[in-house]
């Protein structure tokens, strides 16, 4: 892993989360589990963003600000979903307000599942979401030479 | 200073600046992250970031932004090589100031909010960083009755620090906001947190975030070299001098950035200002009735 010398930026957003996985979210950038020997960065700015972490599913206020979100940000990006309320809807599927899982609005690309996501599986999720996200650049560059 | 003197000592700020500084920054993620009880990224983290923000799609809602940061950085390029070259001080302060003038115009070219609240925070920096920078000036053409950096080196017997330690501090006061450290990163920082989203790079996307990155850069170089400027004379020895004090002005910002919190604008122009005041004020003071 100490191999992965790339620097996905991430921006984060809590849908309807209960605030569990934001916690766990939070507690990858602690001194315990340091996220930013991976390069990454927890950044607040979509434009700047290359990994988008959702936590907490869909309701219909929050529907345009994911998409917003998502649109602002420059390709190549990469989306990951994290906990069950993000992959699915979770514990609030059936409620009126709740739309489901984060990929009724925008292509999720890694579903980190979990009540709350642990804090070692969202980094393994983030760090898969990094592999992915040099194959997009991969494909991207590929994309501009043959135009 | 011979011309060829001159071109070498601009060239080799051209092409070396960058990647000085940016490894020092690298380091400064580094140690800061050793401060915080974490491992950090590898010290090239800052040239991994660079590379990945070149190869991003390049999203703009007005395509004048690009050339104002580019004429940014064009601007802060050539005060290091006014200020490397060993021309007028002054010129170097004056054309740094343009230079953010053409940054400010780049953040507010999109009239996107979280911008305009960067820039009006940047403006206030800028107020009350720019009498310093000023008065360094003074402050050498008071010691060294000249403003040109070539001849201030040649021309002082000593370091310069023995007749302006008013001024040194003033301006290593205000270097905690030019390298946008804790407590004063108003508008923008480097690390995890922030202020108000990004401040004035909210809207730079891609190639241009980086552009700012590298410019930033550049004048860091000018700025340590500034420093330099305090500790270093006629005598080639002093050169060493120069550079350990760098390096430990370096590390004392850093060593703010880990152990201050943040102060709000107000209470930061108060600070700049009375440091200024009552630093370099006083040196000035001092210096004249030396010269008598
Ligand atoms: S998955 Fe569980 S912990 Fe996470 S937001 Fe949903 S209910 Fe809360």
């Amino acid at each position: 892993m100490a191999k992965i010398h790339k620097s996905p930026w991430l921006i984060h957003y809590d849908g309807s989360s209960c605030n569990g996985c934001d916690i766990e979210v939070l507690a990858c950038t602690t001194p315990v589990y340091d996220v930013e020997r991976f390069g990454i960065i927890n950044t607040g700015n979509p434009m700047h963003a290359d990994i988008f972490l959702i936590t907490g599913g869909i309701n219909s206020q929050n529907e345009s600000v994911v998409k917003q979100i998502y649109e602002q940000m420059p390709q190549p990006k990469v989306v990951i979903a994290v906990g069950t309320c993000a992959c699915t809807g979770g514990i609030f599927k059936e409620c009126y307000n709740i739309k489901g899982g984060a990929d009724t609005v925008i292509p999720v690309d890694i579903y980190v599942p979990g009540c709350a996501a642990r804090p070692e599986s969202i980094i393994d999720g983030v760090v898969k979401g990094i592999g992915l996200f040099k194959e997009k650049a991969a494909a991207l560059s590929a994309e501009k030479k043959a135009l | 200073m011979t011309i060829s003197e001159r071109i070498i000592f601009a060239l080799l700020y051209i092409v070396l600046a960058p990647f000085i500084i940016g490894l020092l920054d690298g380091f400064d993620r580094k140690i800061s992250a050793r401060m915080q009880g974490r491992r950090g990224p590898s010290v090239l983290q800052p040239f991994f970031d660079l590379k990945k923000l070149f190869e991003k799609e390049f999203l703009t809602a007005n395509k004048m932004q690009l050339f104002l940061i580019r004429s940014y950085l064009c601007f802060i390029v050539l005060s290091g090589i006014i200020f490397f070259g060993g021309f007028d001080l002054l010129l170097v302060i004056f054309s740094l100031s343009t230079a953010a003038m053409f940054l400010i115009l780049a953040s507010t070219a999109t009239h996107s909010p979280f911008a305009s609240q960067g820039t009006s925070r940047e403006l206030v920096q800028i107020m009350a960083c720019e009498p310093m920078e000023l008065l360094v000036a003074v402050g050498f053409y008071l010691a060294t009755s000249t403003f040109t950096v070539s001849d201030i080196v040649s021309k002082s017997t000593v370091a310069n620090i023995r007749y302006l330690p008013g001024f040194f501090v003033g301006f290593v006061f205000i270097l905690t906001i030019k390298f946008r450290k804790s407590p004063f990163d108003i508008s923008t920082s480097h690390h995890a947190h922030q202020e108000v989203i990004k401040g004035v790079t909210s809207e730079m996307v891609g190639k241009e975030y980086a552009m700012v990155t590298i410019a930033e850069w550049y004048e860091n170089a000018i700025l340590l070299g500034i420093v330099g400027l305090f500790f270093v004379s006629n005598n080639i020895l002093t050169v060493l001098g120069g550079i350990i004090a760098i390096l430990a002005i370096w590390f004392l910002e850093i060593l703010i950035d880990n152990t201050s919190a943040r102060v709000k604008w107000q209470l930061m122009l108060k600070l700049a200002w009375g440091v200024t005041i009552v630093a370099a004020g006083m040196n000035l003071f001092l210096l004249e009735i030396i010269r008598g």
